[in-house]
């Protein structure tokens, strides 16, 4: 029996091309110089970032806005170690990644090596799973296994260290089957008992809401979602990780809730007897004290991974099923429903609780760009954000009707993920408008990614709400450290415009209220480079509601407390 | 040489305290050991012992895990554990009848004039002298965690200079797979 050989690397490129990928943001370096040499023959396009970070927040961006398996690359030693921040995010957010390494060879691996890092090693808890290539035999199925991995079941980053010697030599090509993996459990069909009682559960309930999470979007079951709630009439609270599984503008959309959440949508779960979860996990931004959190709640919990059922919050019923099958049964098992006392109840939470900001008497108010953003766009924009203030009002203040077009680094908070994501986002949907909202400190942790933007001719809208300042972590010491401000002053700032222009983009800036329509009109008009669009914004704003953290919704501050004389 | 105890060791029905057994088969390959202690250790699961080994078939290697429950519920640590790609089963051994044992050697210090006593002592968690010399013997006794532990409280008092446990191993009786 001949086997046919293949170069590894051509090898590894023929997987992707298999896989459909046809754009992967790579970085080289000694170790992948046989990766790169194959990439010159090959239909696959390098993005060549500006940092192996960069890479892996745009493969991110570019797995959460189209749904396909994101694909970065990076050399051995400190370009895979500096795509690790990037995998840790993936990880928290369950995004389909493959990442592929390059590994000294085979013999040099443990003698400390030049360039040597334990990769592997290094990112066993942020991978879903990962490989080091030691047997040529197993490349092609070990590449084909990673992309299986990384988009099934709970989606997440999948890891590929290929040592240098594996990848320049020859290895055996193997025809594609890899489906039923030994020790990898795809969830078992949904349970038609556990369906049966759920309904009975919904039927009985007074008083029940919906939370919907990343996994909904996952699954791709916004419809269904749609479906059952309009079906039985049930509110629908969002986590950030879930924000456009549910059109916003819906009667029945109930905001997100939690430490900065919408008050409504914090009060919904928190006076509500049921709680119908779907691929959400109980994050400790939302749930605050535990103890304390919706206490007259029932739970039915519905995840793709077994592990989350129970893993915080107790449930009556658990289901382990994808969030679209899982909806397929609920969806005839459940009787019509109308609305009722409870829903009004919701409604009027609603009104009485709506966001509001004050005007400032210096600066912009951050809220009013994102809201006139928002306006401008119709709220179609695939929206990005950065880290801190800026990320909780781009969720508060730009409303989503579809899924995958709010990327935010919910998990991990990563600042630094939305620029590098928008351009990720940017490749993957060329005629979309991709918007950054950014703050003026998270901006500078990827901004030497103006220049991949701009080779690319990427038209990636970056809005930076400039406080001159971290302003989340500022607003914390200000309401819990007596106003100590410590670390967080940004003065020094470089010229956000011109640093735009320098990297061949767009720059402008915008220091008065009535001038922030025109300059993002302005800016949006952009189609051939990216566009920094600098908000000299009121410095000291604080973001509402706030819960602070370990606490309950009782203790929610809905705006500025009266300042201490 | 090796004895066995008696049926009465055996460890029948629930237990009662908040020590587990979890038997995992794990595809032997590098790292996966790294990969089932970093879960531990990263979720803050306690482990009281971890014996690995090889199986019946050599592509897979069996973990056994005393794991303390009092901390994490023991289904969380199933379920994690499950997780892992290169975990294939993984079996919560609580409510099953398993046969239990573990090994421990101890080195103790002990006058000429008292090893008798010490012989005697063996005797009764039949065990066995495997060692003496140079001022020292060594003693080892196979069976349940509870008979170790008795077993070694006993040689409290001679001075112990040294001692080692395996770590637990089961076995489920009868048709139940471990
Ligand atoms: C990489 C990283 N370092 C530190 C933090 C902690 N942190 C959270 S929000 C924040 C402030 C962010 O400042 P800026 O980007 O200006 O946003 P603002 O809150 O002012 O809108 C900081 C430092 C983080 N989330 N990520
Ligand atoms: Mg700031």
């Amino acid at each position: 029996m001949s086997e046919k050989m293949i170069n590894g690397a051509v090898g590894m490129l023929q997987v992707l091309e298999e896989e459909d990928v046809d754009i992967i943001f790579g970085y080289p370096g000694g170790a992948v110089i046989p990766i790169y040499d194959a990439l010159y023959d090959s239909k696959i396009r390098n993005i060549l970032p500006r940092h192996e970070q960069g890479a892996a927040h745009a493969a991110d961006g570019y797995a959460r806005s189209t749904g396909r398996v994101g694909v970065c690359l990076a050399t051995s030693g400190p370009g895979a170690l500096n795509l690790v921040t990037g995998l840790a995010n993936a990880y928290m957010d369950s995004v389909p990644m493959v990442a592929i390494t390059g590994q000294v060879k085979r013999h040099l691996i443990g003698k400390d090596s030049f360039q040597e890092a334990d990769t592997t090693g290094v990112t066993i808890p942020v991978t879903k799973h990962n490989y080091l290539v030691t047997n040529t035999a197993e490349l092609v199925d070990i590449c084909r296994e990673a992309f299986y991995l990384a988009r099934t079941g709970r989606p997440g980053p999948v890891l590929v260290d290929v040592p240098f010697d594996v990848s320049i030599g020859d290895v055996p090509w193997t025809e594609r089957n890899i489906e039923g993996l030994d020790g990898y459990e795809q969830p078992k069909p949904v349970d038609d008992e556990l369906i049966r009682r759920a309904a009975q559960m919904i039927d009985e309930a007074k008083k029940p809401v919906l939370l919907i999470g990343g996994g909904v979007v996952a699954s791709g079951a916004s419809e269904k979602l749609l479906e059952f709630a309009t079906k039985c009439n049930i509110g629908v609270i969002h986590t950030l990780m879930g924000k456009g599984a549910f059109p916003e503008s819906h009667e029945l959309s109930m905001g997100m809730p939690g430490m900065h959440g919408m008050a409504y949508a914090s009060l919904a779960l928190q006076n509500s007897d049921l709680m119908i979860v779907i691929g959400a996990r109980f994050d400790d931004r939302i749930t605050g004290d535990l103890e304390k959190f919706a206490p007259g709640a029932r739970v039915i919990h519905i995840d793709v991974d077994a592990a989350e059922i129970e893993k915080v919050r107790p449930v009556r019923i658990g289901i382990c099923a994808d969030a679209g099958d899982a909806l397929d049964k609920l969806i005839p098992a459940c009787k019509p429903r109308d609305k009722g006392p409870w829903e009004q109840q919701l409604f009027e939470w609603r009104r009485t609780h709506p966001l509001t900001y004050p005007t400032p008497d210096e600066g912009i108010a951050p809220q009013y760009i994102v809201e006139q953003l928002y306006e401008l766009t119709g709220g179609s924009a695939i929206i990005a954000t950065e880290v801190g203030q800026n990320q909780m009002w781009a969720a508060q203040y730009y409303k989503l009707e579809k899924p995958r077009r709010f990327l935010s680094s919910g998990g991990l908070g990563t600042m630094g993920y939305g620029f590098p994501a928008a351009i990720g986002a940017q490749v993957g949907n060329p005629g979309e408008l991709v918007v950054d909202i950014a703050g003026d400190g998270s901006i500078q942790m990827n901004q030497q990614e103006l220049t991949t933007a701009s080779i690319n001719k990427l038209p990636v809208k970056v809005v930076i709400l400039n406080n001159g300042y971290l302003g989340l972590v500022r607003q914390w010491q200000e309401m819990f450290f007596d106003n100590r401000l410590s670390g967080v002053d940004l003065t020094g700032n470089p010229d956000f415009a011109k640093m735009a222009e320098a990297h061949g983009g767009v720059g402008l800036r915008c220091a008065e209220p009535d001038k922030v329509r025109e300059t993002l009109e302005q800016g949006l008009e952009v189609n051939d480079r990216p566009v920094f669009m600098d908000f000299l914004v009121h410095k000291e704003e604080n973001v509402f509601p706030f819960i602070p953290a370990g606490k309950s919704v009782d203790d929610i501050m809905m705006e500025q407390p009266e300042k201490q004389k | 040489m090796l004895q066995t105890s008696g049926i009465s060791d055996f460890a029948l029905g629930k237990v009662t305290n908040m020590t587990h057994t979890l038997s995992a088969l794990v595809k032997n390959r590098p790292r996966v050991l790294a990969r089932v202690a970093g879960l531990f250790a990263r979720r803050d699961f306690n482990i009281e012992s971890l014996a690995v080994s090889t199986t019946e078939d050599p592509a897979i290697s069996r973990m056994t895990i005393a794991v303390d429950a009092s901390g994490t519920p023991l289904e969380q640590v199933r379920k994690q554990l499950e997780k892992l790609h290169d975990v294939v089963t993984v079996i919560d051994h609580t409510e099953h009848a398993v046969v239990e044992r573990e090994l421990c050697m101890i080195k103790v210090r002990v006058k000429p004039s008292q090893r008798a006593e010490v012989a005697a002592l063996v005797e009764i968690f039949r065990g066995d002298i495997i060692d003496i010399g140079n001022g020292a013997l060594i003693v080892q006794s196979i069976g349940n965690s509870d008979k170790i532990d008795a077993f070694i409280e006993n040689f409290d008092d001679y001075g112990i200079v040294e001692l080692v446990r395996t770590g637990k191993v089961v076995l489920a009786r009868g048709a139940q797979k471990t």
